[in-house]
């Protein structure tokens, strides 16, 4: 038995241990960062944290993809100030603790002069006090949570904040689906969906709804079932699971098989290629808020989707669209900024006014968050389509 | 009342998973006294084989039963060679160090398989591009057994199904128990095992092929595990790299909660600690699921260290 007690021991440390894995860049950006080591006066170098592996890496890559983008654009149109541009991107395997550390190196040892990430509000919460002693703005692309740009003045984000996405499925639910009791399936290892539950929760029986019950999932769980079953009982005509999408599709898939009837509702975070391919078909029906639809016919949209294609052969998901807007959102504010430092990249980044993002027109309030209107998205045929778009 | 019967099915048909893993555990400790670490991302990597054939057999065939049969059969002839591949380069050459060296190997290579199934690599071949390691997103598992309900309890609103694969890993879960209860205890190559797990050099000296027996149980003991994955990815559908760490952990719980070296205890450990877990997280809150699998654990250790099936081995001074 000592042995046995050995290994649990070693088993601990090695659990603790593994945290601090060293993050690789991926290959294609390699050469882009070794130029930047090379000649670091020729160029701009900008940091990116993103969850390149590990459960939400497909947001990572997305936004990673969207972000590729907007830099290659700009430096094909000749860069800033007359120098190209080039972006790091350090993985943190979708933990925070990892972010904490990528974000920390590219401060003090790559020296960026702006921050893009991450997409995961506990992961943004992990960098944003290191970008904010550095004086180093960060612009995250897709975090909701509202404390992220709390944390300071030098943090801002691109899209709308959670307590308007909880809202806009609240009035949803109640004004268009007519839901009189609504269940709430909320994973609690993550910021962002404690956070959408608390405002769903406050505005859907503002508006004279009744949440009948509330269960918890974390992140990484594979067996809903029980869960589910205590769901079932309550037979709530809606379902809220505001998480991301490789949990909901298992979810759905498990609601299905023990019978349990009701109509799924979402955030954008069940927004990632695998949700069809794990919910299937009983992922049908269901409902999400969003910050774009690919649907969208303004010629901007359509633009990019057209050169996103043709550079990734998919179709961009939101997450890439906001890596993108925020990516653009930075260098348009480096041309404007009188210098690169710090204080002054701040001002132009605060200053954005008016900008016409793919994902809605951003204008940056006192907050630092960006004002834009959310669309209400349904799956059907395996794909999202657009229903409604609702207004702060 | 429907509610608790399908909290029991849902705590059955997890404890299944543990216990069809926790046999491959146990196998292995028994023989050789090591906690093969690693046995769960072997079960990892025998989902991703099942997964390639069946995509590579196409989405047509799904449900017909020699499908079925080839991914299972495929998947476990894979993880049969990985795990002799470990045992023969990992385990082998530190079988006489300390103990402890060959278990933080074992760690090793369970960090080691499953970090390496998160990097995505693929290579242009036969005109085509092939996979060669899947990438950290999760998946879905193929639909191999066409999901039909077996039994129905109520009405649709109001009742419970119990379905075609719950009872098929159920009944593989007994059988393969059976089975290898058999071949230890009934077989000429189980009383190889049993003398190698008593002393496997005084083994050696009876003209016990110790390497063979040793490379045998491992071979077995990760097959038990493809089989284990592949019902695992049929149940929960979702796949990806670290699945293997805490389904493996918990079995491991699991094994040790039986008796480690214990095969029914195995099964019954892990039956209960499904059970366990299902009524924890349906009744209380499902953030207690994990502190209550090992909370378990430590109060069976406390008050039985040898498990609940477990002989106490008087130890020489």
């Amino acid at each position: 038995m000592r042995e046995l007690a050995l290994a649990v021991l070693t088993l601990a440390l090695v659990a603790c241990e593994k945290k601090s894995t060293v993050e690789t860049p991926p290959a294609g950006d390699q050469k882009q960062a070794a130029k930047a080591g090379g000649a670091e006066s020729d160029v701009i170098l900008i940091g990116e944290v993103g969850s390149l592996t590990g459960s939400e890496a497909a947001f990572g890559i997305s936004t990673r993809n969207g972000v590729d983008l907007a830099i290659e654009e700009a430096n094909e149109a000749g860069g800033v100030k007359g120098k190209k541009l080039a972006v790091r991107v350090y993985d943190d395997q979708s933990k925070p603790e990892e972010a904490a550390s990528a974000v920390t190196r590219l401060l003090t040892q790559d020296k960026v002069k702006l921050i893009l990430g991450e997409v995961a509000s506990s992961n943004s919460l992990a960098m944003a006090p290191k970008a904010q002693a550095a004086k180093v703005p960060m612009i995250s692309p897709s975090s909701t949570n509202p404390t992220v740009t709390e944390v300071g003045d030098y943090i801002f984000r691109v899209c709308f904040i959670d307590p308007f996405q909880g809202y806009v499925m609240a009035k949803y639910a109640r004004e268009e689906l007519k839901f009189n009791t609504a269940a709430i399936l909320k994973d609690v290892k993550s910021a962002y969906s404690v956070g959408l539950t608390e405002v769903f929760e406050r505005k859907f029986t503002e508006m004279g709804g009744k949440v009948v019950g509330t269960e918890a999932y974390s992140k990484g769980d594979s067996d809903f079932r029980a869960q589910l079953t205590a769901l079932k009982k309550l037979k709530p005509q809606g379902l809220y699971i505001p998480g991301y999408y490789n949990d909901v599709g298992a979810i759905a898939q498990q609601a299905e098989e023990l019978g349990l009837k009701t109509v799924m509702m979402g955030g954008d975070g069940w927004d990632g290629p695998p949700l069809f391919e794990l919910g299937g078909k009983a992922i049908e029906g269901s409902y999400v808020s969003n910050h774009y639809s690919a649907e969208d016919p303004s010629p901007i949209v359509q633009n990019f989707i057209k050169k996103y294609q043709e550079r990734f052969k998919v179709v961009p998901d939101s997450l890439a669209a906001l890596g993108y807007d925020s990516a653009r959102v930075g260098i348009e504010a480096m041309k404007r900024a009188p210098s690169l430092d710090g204080p002054a990249l701040r001002e132009a980044i605060a200053a954005t006014k008016e900008f016409p993002g793919v994902a809605g027109t951003i204008t940056l309030n006192a907050k630092r968050d960006a004002e834009k209107p959310a669309v209400v998205l349904q799956v059907k045929d395996g794909k999202f389509h657009y229903v409604a778009t609702v207004k702060p | 009342m429907y509610s608790f019967v399908q909290h029991i099915l849902n705590g059955l048909a997890a404890g299944t998973v543990y216990a069809l893993v926790a046999l491959g555990y146990t196998m292995v400790y028994g023989v050789l006294k090591l906690i093969n670490f690693a046995h769960g991302d072997v079960m990892m990597v025998g989902v991703y084989v099942g997964y390639a054939v069946a995509y590579a057999v196409g989405r047509a065939l799904w449900g017909e039963w020699y499908v079925a049969v080839l991914v299972f059969g495929v998947a476990m002839l894979a993880c049969a060679l990985i795990g002799l591949a470990i045992e023969r380069f990992a385990y082998r050459p530190l079988r006489e160090r300390p103990r402890l060296t060959a278990l933080i190997t074992a760690i090793g290579i369970s960090f080691a398989i499953s970090y390496s199934f998160q990097l995505d690599l693929s290579v242009h071949a036969f005109g085509r591009e092939l996979t060669v390691l899947p990438g950290a997103a999760s998946r879905g598992f193929p639909d191999i057994i066409t999901r039909t309900v077996w039994m129905q309890l109520g009405s649709d609103d109001d009742g419970i199904k119990i379905w075609n694969w719950q009872v098929l890993s159920f009944g593989i879960a007994l059988a393969l128990m059976v089975g290898l209860q058999f071949l230890v205890f009934k077989t000429r190559f189980g009383r190889a095992m049993r003398a190698v797990s008593f002393d496997h050099r005084v083994a050696a000296l009876m003209g016990i092929p110790v390497d063979r027996v040793i490379a045998f149980t491992f071979a077995l003991g990760s097959a038990l595990a493809a089989t284990a994955g592949i019902l695992y990815a049929i149940k929960d559908r979702k796949i990806e790299p670290l699945m293997g760490l805490m389904v493996g952990l918990k079995a491991f719980v699991a094994a040790v909660i039986g008796g480690i070296g214990h095969v029914p205890g195995a099964v019954v450990g892990a039956l209960a600690l499904g059970l366990c877990e299902e009524f924890v997280a349906g009744y209380t809150s499902s953030s207690w699921r994990d502190a209550v699998a090992f909370g378990f654990l430590i109060v069976v250790l406390l008050l039985r260290p040898e498990g609940l099936f477990g002989r106490v081995q008087a130890e020489k001074v």
